[in-house]
């Protein structure tokens, strides 16, 4: 057996995490930097990952599987596809960054980096478990982290937010872990044997039935954490009375865990449903594109703005996972990893500014240009990444989702592409009212800006942007074999055929395609 | 000639009590404590015949049958029967090692309070075993007899009195309902041991007296495991009675109430499945609902752990709720599901109560608000705390997790509507008890510190005995939900008794 490079993934942030807090609690001091160096390790393992990775295959690589309750078929079946390829990728790079934008925190240092190391055990864990307990336990432990770090290091109503964010994300799993024994009874009537293991789950023969309300209850907990509109209500909350860090990682790897889960389980394992639901989640994702861009649009508070514009972006992503073709799927993948580092910047980016002056009102600030250019500079590229300008990351990604969904669900492209209008809108004029003119406030005049710890935390995520906007074959060549494995799983099990450019086939939901 | 082997656990408790008593009698008043040790010893002593008796054709002992059975199929030595004694036995030991600290500082009549802690837990043992009525009874008898003594401990304190008077009452009045239950099954069967009930038991479902007698032997159990809606006494009394007595109570004396029911119903009843299954199915929606909904307003920890163990006994109740509906198979999965339950529950919520105590000797209080910002002077309690109430929640990884899924997994095996509501009602309780666990953490975790906690001697250290006690059921807690199989291997080994039955 080759070396467990995934269970190494989890396993050193655990470690990491204990180690700091075994750390001597009269040093203080030491935590971060040990977190930060600990931190550096999963994200050489998974740079080695992704070197390692084998590009154009479909399958599961660099496997692992362990029996671990045997007499109910649980193991501990770890793999690594080109879809959470990325998102391993990127949540190891997020780690180190938040934690080195987290020197604001003082009290109990200790217990922040290791809930963060935890926290990111966790996240990864459930990027590569193809065991559902297996994804389900990951899928819980990270929630704990994330209550203490919203919770104790969070701002004003952090308590609220926490015990919100808590709640919403556990009624959701409560049904998810319903929906996955039910599922391995079927596998059980089915198979001879019971099986939580995803890749036996496949050959699963569902009823129409069973798949509507199996996906229902898997797409309700999923959708949560995406947030999918109406259940986005917990995310403003959680986002702005996180730390930096925390919204960081909630924005950037947290929301992901959603659109992943959608597009590895209720894809694969649920595909009549899928084909089924795909105008309800479709329009779903419109409604959130379009309505978090509005909120966005009249927000006065910085990092709620942001906070908003996730929720429209992630629409962006489920829409691109339910067109339900290739570029759709591509763009919905892209879009995730886009999302995470325009995001992560910019809420790294509203942390550095809160530091300077407490206080996020876009009306206490004007004119920020003249006093912190490099600043400036920063929030308004990271801006243009968020809004999609060509030659950025957001550009690829929106452009993806767009042309696929277009391809089969015209209307809904419509609608959406109103959103990357919007998004302009919103941050471009948080921009003008931040950052032009003349400076207003008194306050603002001596304003410091950025250091060279803050170049170095923004500089690796805006070289990232930069190269994903000019170049994002090697990210696509790696997403797209997993992404066509699962539309071709859709053709066999359904009567979809996924539409293409040249086929002059736009979808007819009864399943009859063109010509 | 009796088997002495089988009966080795009895005989080592039996003698412990005696050299406790001696104990007690010769041993100058600063060194009470050597009481608590004996009886640890003893009970620790009882587990060695278990593993020779749970393992003896491995290690070559004997031959032939596991299941030793004796006066006259009265008492009954099987895995079941193994398994229970040795949590009831674990059980007394952490509840003694939590008490050491606990009652030397309140400086009442240390040695009898092991002594009486030992003689519950003979109960509880010999109730593990017993396959008739009268020996249930007796032993039932032994579990609560000691504990209402316990239970008023602190005789200064009014509320220690409340809870021991509430609780013999309570317990008085359901030995009464259990007896003339009892004496019904007798009248109307003719027979004493479970198996006799049983295979006379087969055409007397639509009899009206047979179906009361069952019905009152449920209600009997019910108030020992303080199911709703036979629970009102559990919290004052635990809120009154010193806390590794509230421990104890909630987890060993509640563990041989379940005990009762899960052997009278699977082997007395079997036959009549119809009469018991629906009423256990109430029971189980009753409990988990009220006790957390309760639980959510409570503002004092040890009654909101009461609460939570009158909603955790719902849902040991769950896998069977559905026994009538279940074939073969499904008994068996529920009945390892119920068992691994307790066996979990039974390590998390003593754990919890360890944690209550330690805390209290720093705050000076259990009230909620009193223990606000907790982490900040004291950490470790701190993490502890979250360690066994977010595995009371079902927070994977520790081990209340797996509680839940094998609790969920046997209700949803079965098939029908009862069984999915029941299933959904779980969900949703288990959602409301996140709820309240989370506030206790975020109480700890999140608030500022009050002006007057901690108390001037907080920086004391914790008891050892306490922290021995905490480190057992907290290593427990977190290997356990890491890997399951070492206690779900206890729960599969008990499952026979379905079988067999």
């Amino acid at each position: 057996m080759d070396f467990p490079v995934l269970t190494t993934l989890i396993v050193l942030p655990m470690a990491a995490g204990v180690a700091v807090l075994l750390l001597p609690r009269r040093r203080p001091e030491l935590a971060l930097p040990v977190a930060i160096a600990a931190s550096l390790l999963p994200l050489g393992a998974s740079l080695w990952l992704l070197v390692r990775f084998e590009t154009g295959v479909a399958g599961f690589q660099f496997v692992e599987h362990v029996n671990w309750y045997e007499p109910w078929g649980i193991s501990y079946h770890l793999g690594v596809d080109g879809i959470s390829l990325l998102l391993v990728v990127l949540t190891a790079f997020l780690f180190p960054i938040s934690l080195l934008a987290s020197t604001a925190i003082k009290d109990r240092v200790h217990l922040y980096a290791a809930s963060m190391l935890f926290l990111e055990a966790g996240i990864i864990g459930v990027f590569l478990s193809l065991d559902l307990i297996v994804f389900f336990v990951f899928w819980e432990v990270m929630l704990v982290p994330m209550y203490f770090i919203i919770g104790v290091w969070g701002g004003g109503r952090r308590v609220y937010a926490a015990v919100k964010f808590f709640l919403f994300t556990a009624f959701g799993s409560a049904l998810m872990l319903a929906a996955i024994l039910s599922l391995a009874f079927v596998a059980r009537d089915q198979l001879g044997a019971p099986t939580f293991d995803f890749v036996q789950l496949l050959g699963v023969d569902l009823t129409r039935t069973a798949q509507f309300w199996l996906f229902a209850a898997f797409g309700l907990s999923f959708a949560i954490k995406v947030p999918l509109f109406p259940l986005h209500t917990w995310l403003p909350d959680a986002h702005v009375e996180a730390p930096t860090a925390g919204s960081v990682i909630l924005a950037g790897v947290l929301l992901k865990m959603g659109t992943y889960g959608l597009l590895r389980f209720n894809l694969t394992l649920f595909p009549e449903a899928t084909v089924d639901l795909m105008p309800v989640m479709a329009t779903l994702a419109v409604i959130g594109i379009v309505y978090g861009a509005v909120v966005a649009i009249v927000q006065t508070d910085i990092k709620r703005l942001v906070a908003y514009s996730s929720v429209s972006h992630l629409g962006f992503v489920v829409l691109g996972i339910f067109a339900l073709t290739a570029q759709g799927l591509q763009g919905g993948v892209i879009q995730m990893i886009n999302h995470g580092l325009t995001t992560g910047a910019l809420f790294l980016l509203v942390g550095m500014i809160y530091e300077r002056r407490h206080t996020r009102e876009i009306s206490q600030f004007g004119g920020l240009g003249s006093v912190m250019p490099i600043f400036a500079g920063a929030f308004l590229f990271t801006a243009f990444a968020s809004v999609g300008l060509p030659g950025l990351n957001g550009f690829v990604g929106e452009f993806y989702v767009l042309v696929g969904s277009f391809l089969s669900l015209p209307v809904w492209a419509v609608v959406a592409a109103t959103g990357v209008v919007l998004a302009a809108v919103y941050l471009l004029w948080a921009y003008q009212r931040m950052f032009t003119g003349p400076v207003t406030l008194e306050e603002n005049r001596g304003l410091s800006d950025l250091n060279a710890r803050e170049i170095v935390i923004l500089a690796p995520i805006a070289a990232l942007i930069l190269f994903l906007g000019i170049y994002p074959k090697p990210a696509l060549d790696r997403i797209e074999p997993s992404v066509d494995a699962i539309l071709q799983r859709i053709e066999q099990t359904t009567d979809y055929r996924v539409p293409d450019f040249g086929s002059g086939a736009v979808v007819d939901l009864v399943g009859e395609h063109g010509e | 000639m009796f088997d002495y082997h089988a009966l080795a656990p009895e005989l080592i408790v039996g003698g412990t009590l005696m050299a406790a008593l001696l104990a007690d009698l010769v041993l100058p008043e600063e060194r009470k404590y050597l009481v608590g040790v004996v009886g640890i010893v003893g009970l620790v002593a009882a587990l060695f015949p278990l593993l020779t008796l749970g393992f003896c054709e491995d290690l070559g002992f004997c031959s032939g049958a596991t299941e030793r059975v004796m006066f006259g199929g009265s008492y009954v030595v099987d895995d079941f029967a193994l398994v229970m004694k040795g949590l009831f036995l674990v059980t007394g030991v952490i509840s003694i090692l939590m008490s050491v600290g606990y009652i030397e500082s309140e400086r009442y009549y240390q040695g009898e309070f092991y002594w009486l802690i030992v003689a519950s837990v003979t109960g509880a043992v010999v109730m593990a075993s017993s396959r008739d009525l009268i020996t249930v009874f007796i032993g039932l008898e032994l579990v609560s007899g000691p504990a209402f003594l316990l239970a008023g401990w602190r005789k200064g304190d009014v509320r220690s009195n409340e809870a021991a008077l509430k609780f013999f009452l309570i317990g008085v009045l359901s030995a009464a309902i259990l007896l003339f239950g009892m004496s019904l099954v007798y009248g109307l069967t003719g027979e004493i041991t479970f198996e006799g009930i049983r295979a006379a038991s087969a055409t007397l479902a639509d009899e009206p007296a047979f179906v009361m007698g069952v019905i009152f032997v449920l209600v009997g159990f019910g108030f020992k495991i303080s199911a709703v809606p036979f629970h009102f006494w559990a919290p004052d009394t635990y809120q009154g009675a010193p806390t590794p007595v509230a421990a104890y109570l909630s987890v060993g004396s509640k563990a041989a109430g379940f005990v009762g029911l899960l052997t009278v119903c699977y082997l007395a009843f079997s036959e009549v499945a119809s009469i018991w299954g629906p009423a256990l199915w109430l029971l189980a929606a009753l409990s988990m609902t009220i006790g957390n909904l309760t639980a959510l307003k409570q503002t004092n920890i040890v009654r909101l752990l009461g609460f939570s163990s009158v909603a955790h006994a719902g849902f040991v109740l769950v896998p069977f709720a559905m026994a009538a509906s279940y074939d073969a198979e499904g008994l068996q999965s529920a009945f390892f599901a119920s068992i691994t339950y307790l066996l979990v529950y039974a390590f998390m919520n003593l754990g919890a109560f360890a944690v209550v105590i330690a805390v209290a000797a720093k705050t000076g209080s259990a009230e909620l608000d009193d223990w606000a910002g907790l982490s900040r002077y004291a950490p470790v309690p701190a993490v502890l705390l979250a360690v066994f109430f977010f595995s009371l929640a079902g927070i994977p990884p520790l081990a209340g997790w797996f509680a839940k899924l094998v609790m969920f997994r046997a209700v949803l095996g079965g098939t029908g509507a009862w069984g999915a509501a029941l299933a959904v009602i779980a969900a949703v309780n288990a959602v409301i008890a996140l709820a309240y666990y989370a506030r206790v953490v975020k109480t700890a975790f999140m608030d500022p510190v009050p002006a007057t906690v901690p108390l001037a001697d907080a920086g004391a250290p914790i008891a050892p005995a306490l922290v021995l006690a905490l480190g057992v059921t907290a290593a427990v807690v977190v290997v356990a939900g890491f890997y399951p199989p070492i206690l779900s291997f206890f729960g599969d080994a008990a499952r026979a008794l379905a079988f067999g039955g």
